[in-house]
């Protein structure tokens, strides 16, 4: 390390570097490990196993990843607006987006209940919507017990409030990744298709689609990561049902409340270890896709 | 195919892009639109290609006497080449150079293997065999100007149109690629016409120099002819060195630097000449150039031949006779 440089103190800031990840995310981690870990193979298995936490993981991880893609497409199509044209009050738009990132979950849980609720603003429309699909069609099984849930109490305590729940979390993620990316893309590439004789939805998805596509899959990430571990936003519109509206955290939540640290530790442990290796996998996918690489 | 411009204005807001702008470029000539920045040479360029639309009015663009003023520019015909270059970075040269033909109707577009031939083909005419699968960013910016120039030939366009075909290179590969553009030229012989704000570049390459200042075309014509007969004192000081004379009346007389001699001051001639004396002296090539001072206190740039000054034997300090009809 005898290379000079211009800006000293690299064994300083990483001496800190290292103390802080130590201090802030190692420790805490390798204590929950411990934790779990003191528990054995077999409860380990009956905890992990028993049905209402595979239905809640199922429910965590599968919404998670239908909002982060749903969040991708209303992210590009906010950044798109955002970046692409002026008009007047685009920055108080533009402030908009982070909304969600400063309002506490909890709010923003009890205001998306209110109004995705029965008696909200939007969940009103959504019950009638759903009491007429159900005379109308009459539809069974898993579809079924939807409709006449959101008949009943609109969005509120099901699965697609959740959704909504979590693509609200979700979207300011994407829309962050992306903006700086796309104001990166410039014109001349747009143009340059064009007079090549691209229409303008070939210029979208040959040029600037895969352009885009490093950053949307980062945004996914984000996105998808926050729903995982959201919790105050969820809880108030889900309505907790046992095996139908309960989520990951929740489940941790109730533990740690009835005292039953130890398993509270095995469920927060698989969750880690389950969303470890999903992030890794859309990194590895991330990293094949990287022909930016200037 | 030969481009005419008809009276041709533009607008941005309230500022004045374009003033009634007229041009004729006939067909196979290399013309160079010169000018400083802000002239409207990238604009007039731009309208050409259809990336822009002139003012409403009398205004129109012919291509061969087809007027294509509201075409856009996919169905124009035009190969483009950006400043800087605008090539697809997530794709192959060889995807690159090709994109024009496989973004055509279904029941236009070639066979993937004639693609593949045209590509090939292009790849050997701008001298890039085998760069095929290379990406954009794994070439020089010479090789990346080429790709962008074989992308643009690709959908065998009626006129090509190039924007600072030069500026983002750096001064040994700018020497090497004009002169290559210039033979290419030659050899495809379609009608191309590029935007420059370098006055010898634009002197070096074109058959035909359209000179821009503030959003009007100030003098149209050969290299020659622009150069040695000016219309106008920003066309003279604005192509090549200048020597600027004020007499006391006002009136403002132009001699370029190579058009005055040098002679010892015993030679002096008071009809003709003037006594000067060497302020610097730059001779580290074949033009030597000299900057000397009247009596006046004014300076004088003159260019001499390395022999020349040579023969003379001068240095800094001495005292010369400058000769030319230069005012007095």
């Amino acid at each position: 390390m005898s290379k000079r440089r211009i800006i000293p103190g690299f064994g300083l800031s990483m001496g800190f570097t290292i103390t802080y990840l130590s201090l802030i995310i190692l420790l805490p981690l390798a204590a929950l490990f411990l934790n779990a870990a003191g528990v054995g193979w077999a409860e380990w298995r009956s905890i992990l196993g028993s049905p209402r936490i595979i239905a809640a993981a199922r429910l965590t991880f599968g919404l998670s990843a239908v909002a982060a893609a749903v969040s991708v497409v209303l992210g590009l199509l906010v950044t798109w607006v955002l970046v692409r044209y002026h008009f007047p009050g685009k920055k108080l738009l533009d402030s908009m987006v982070d909304l969600p990132f400063a309002l506490p979950t909890a709010v923003a849980g009890i205001t998306l209940t209110a109004i995705y609720g029965k008696t909200g603003w939007i969940g009103c429309h959504i019950a009638s919507a759903a009491a007429w699909i159900k005379t109308t069609w009459q539809p069974t099984g898993w579809l079924g017990d939807q409709v006449n849930s959101w008949a009943d109490f609109g969005a509120a305590y099901s699965p697609l409030g959740i959704f909504i729940a979590l693509t609200f979390i979700g979207f300011p993620f994407v829309v962050r990744t992306l903006q700086p990316v796309m104001e990166d893309l410039g014109h001349e590439i747009e143009e340059a298709a064009a007079t090549l004789g691209a229409g303008r939805w070939t210029v979208f998805l040959r040029v600037i689609l895969p352009l885009l596509t490093p950053a949307l899959i980062t945004g996914f990430t984000l996105a998808f990561a926050r729903a995982i571990g959201e919790y105050g936003s969820v809880i108030f519109i889900s309505g907790n049902l046992p095996m139908k509206t309960e989520i990951l955290p929740l489940l941790i939540i109730s533990q740690l409340e009835q005292f039953n640290f130890k398993a509270a530790a095995v469920i927060a442990s698989g969750m880690l270890v389950v969303s470890f290796l999903l992030l890794f996998i859309i990194n590895l996918l991330q990293r094949r896709l990287d022909w930016q690489n200037r | 195919m030969s481009i005419s411009i008809h009276s041709i204005s533009k607008t941005f807001g309230s500022y004045k892009a374009l003033e009634e702008v007229s041009l004729e470029v006939p067909n196979g000539s290399l013309t160079a639109l010169l000018g400083p920045s802000g002239s409207g040479k990238t604009t007039l360029l731009r309208i050409v290609a259809g990336l822009e639309f002139a003012d409403d009015g009398p205004g129109k663009i012919l291509f061969h006497g087809e007027n294509v003023s509201g075409v856009p520019a996919g169905k124009r015909g035009v190969g483009f080449v950006f400043q800087h270059y605008a090539l697809f970075r997530h794709m192959t040269v060889a995807q690159n150079i090709g994109f024009g033909l496989s973004v055509l109707p279904r029941s236009k577009r070639p066979s993937p293997s004639d693609i593949r031939d045209r590509v090939h083909e292009l790849l050997c005419l701008v001298k890039l065999e085998g760069l095929d699968k290379r990406r954009p960013h794994e070439l020089s910016g010479g090789q990346r100007q080429r790709v962008a120039l074989a992308r643009a030939l690709a959908i065998r366009p009626k006129v090509l149109l190039l924007d600072e075909p030069f500026g983002a290179l750096d001064a040994r590969v700018r020497k090497d690629l004009r002169r290559w553009l210039r033979v290419f030229h030659n050899e495809i012989g379609l009608t191309t016409l590029f935007v420059t704000h370098d006055q010898e570049e634009a002197l070096e390459l074109a058959d035909q120099v359209v000179v821009m200042r503030n959003a009007r075309i100030e003098q149209v014509g050969s290299p020659q002819e622009i150069y040695d007969r000016p219309h106008s004192p920003f066309v003279y000081e604005f192509l090549g060195n200048v020597n600027k004379f004020t007499d006391p009346s006002g009136n403002q007389s132009y001699i370029r630097p190579h058009e005055i001699d040098v002679v010892f001051a015993a030679e002096y001639d008071p009809t003709t000449d003037r006594l000067a004396r060497i302020q610097h002296l730059f001779s580290a090539g074949p033009v030597a150039t000299l900057s000397v001072r009247l009596d006046d206190g004014k300076f004088v740039d003159i260019e001499l031949s390395r022999k020349q000054l040579d023969d003379l034997g001068l240095s800094v300090g001495d005292e010369v006779s400058i000769r030319s009809n230069l005012p007095q």
